[in-house]
């Protein structure tokens, strides 16, 4: 068997220099009253990837500007070739033109007050074209392993994923970080139970104090609202698959950094500055999640996963792994990675590692993900607070 | 000797059966690199997925999974035995609003 050392990656080189495994044509919405335009674009233009979603009006301060980071981080994803931003009026749609134009990457704003859907759609998907056109003629060249931003999370755990696709991630992660790699988690809330675990793998105490105090406002939040998450984790699925205290779960959770060193603590949607394993402050939420890494940059994600969960991102694929034997029989079509066989005895921990690591390699040189052929497009702005 | 438990640290209280056991079956204990480093002895039946004590355990003493403290024994426990929420409590939870969770 070739192993994932042999395979030679490729992938998109985008004026930054940053690499991307795909190669979209972005048609993004600024506010959720300009869907039905970027949809016309799309459905007019061949090869683009609409991206409407229910935000963007009316927000203010921290929530509008982590909505306009998503946005603006969607775009500047290196798995997007280029892209037509539209919104209702010029001024937030050319904020969002101005954050992605920085990564060189060809970007056209497209405003519908004083044109009406129509005439905006037709100017829209003459820029489509002409991106399609562009993009279409990029030629996939060679990347290296150390270019190829990794995320991941864990969804619908059980007590497989603490004990073997977790570990297996977290030891992906430590080659990846011997490599060079820039990787990306986070879940604030459900580490709770490990996050001394997290604190204590951090690189320097300030970043386990930023960590810290972000956990620490979660938690404040949680309180304020007269609930508690503690109440309903572990959940009575986990119970029933064995887990039996939330910290129990926590660090099962957190076996997806492996040994690797935090380097630094992100914003929601904040890009990397360096190679490396970064926390970044999120929601455990799947779909939010993701959505988040892929505005932070990540080219692409492992996600874990034992009863099932079935999430996807348009523009950052998701692969999915699970060691939950049920589950990659009852549920094989969302399944990219079976490593049920480490539950077996059939090979340890550096052998699922290695079966990971192979399909990633394929991923990036363009297989698609079982998320990506079902059309799970998910793509869902985190909200902090509601809107004025 | 059948392997039948996977242990996170070769120190761990608790390991985790990998298939459906039973009582008075002497099983194969092995860390995640494959190697096995015990057998042991089960008093209980213990499902797949489920924690089995890796060594006796006293009341109110910590246990530990991953290294780590995961909780406390809220009864004694015998090497060998079914280990959850019968057994074991959360620490947070008795350190938080522990209240609100008692079922």
């Amino acid at each position: 068997m070739a192993t994932y050392q042999d395979i030679p990656l490729t992938g998109y080189r985008r004026e930054n220099g940053r690499a991307g495994i795909r190669n979209h044509v972005l048609i993004l919405s600024v506010d959720d009253i300009s869907n039905a335009t970027v949809e016309g674009v799309s459905r007019l233009v061949r090869g683009t990837t609409a991206l409407p979603h229910p935000y963007g009006r009316l927000q203010f301060g921290a929530d509008l500007e982590l909505t306009f980071n998503t946005l603006m981080g969607t775009g500047r994803n290196p798995n997007v070739a280029a892209v037509v931003v539209i919104g209702i009026e010029p001024k937030w749609t050319e904020y969002i033109v101005k954050g992605i134009a920085e990564t060189g990457k060809p970007v056209a704003g497209f405003s519908i007050e004083r044109y009406g859907d129509l005439k905006t759609i037709e100017m829209a998907a003459r820029k489509a074209k002409e991106f399609v056109h562009y993009a279409s003629e990029l030629p996939r060249v060679p990347v290296k392993w150390n270019e190829i931003w990794v995320s991941t999370k864990c969804g619908e755990s059980d007590t497989t994923s603490g004990l073997a696709s977790n570990p297996t991630v977290g030891r992906v992660f430590e080659r990846l970080e011997k490599g060079g790699n820039t990787l990306i988690f986070g879940e604030t809330t459900e580490v709770t139970g490990a996050e001394d675990k997290i604190m204590e793998n951090c690189a320097t105490p300030e970043i386990a104090a930023q960590f810290k105090a972000a956990f620490d406002d979660y938690q404040k939040l949680v309180e304020s609202q007269g609930v508690s998450l503690l109440g309903t984790q572990p959940t009575e699925g986990n119970i029933r698959g064995g887990l039996s205290t939330i910290e129990e779960k926590a660090l099962g959770n957190v076996e997806k950094m492996g040994r690797c060193t935090v380097v630094s603590f992100l914003q929601p949607a904040e890009e990397p500055k360096k190679p490396g394993l970064h926390f970044m402050d999120s929601s455990s939420a799947a779909a939010e999640m993701v959505t988040l890494c892929c505005a932070a940059g990540a080219a692409v994600h492992l996600f874990t996963t034992g009863q099932g969960n079935i999430i996807g991102n348009k523009i950052e694929p998701v692969i999915k792994l699970s060691a939950n034997p049920l589950t990659v029989e009852t549920m094989s079509e969302h399944i990219d990675v079976d490593i049920s066989g480490l539950l077996r005895f059939e090979y340890n921990l550096d052998g699922a590692a290695d079966r990971t690591m192979e399909m990633l390699a394929r991923t990036i040189n363009g297989r698609l993900t079982s998320a990506e052929i079902l059309h799970h497009d998910e793509f869902v702005i985190t909200k902090l607070y509601r809107s004025s | 000797m059948k392997k039948g438990i996977l242990l996170h640290d070769a120190n761990d209280d608790v390991g985790v059966a990998v298939m459906d056991l039973k009582t008075g079956e002497e099983i194969g204990v092995a860390t995640l690199e494959g190697k096995e480093v015990r057998q042991i002895m089960l008093v209980t039946d213990v499902p797949l997925g489920h924690k089995v004590a890796m060594t006796d355990i006293s009341l109110n003493q910590h246990v530990i999974e991953y290294g780590r403290e995961i909780g406390y024994a809220s009864a004694a426990i015998a090497a060998g035995e079914h280990v959850h929420i019968h057994n074991i409590k959360s620490l947070r939870w008795a350190a938080s609003t522990s209240k609100l969770f008692e079922k």
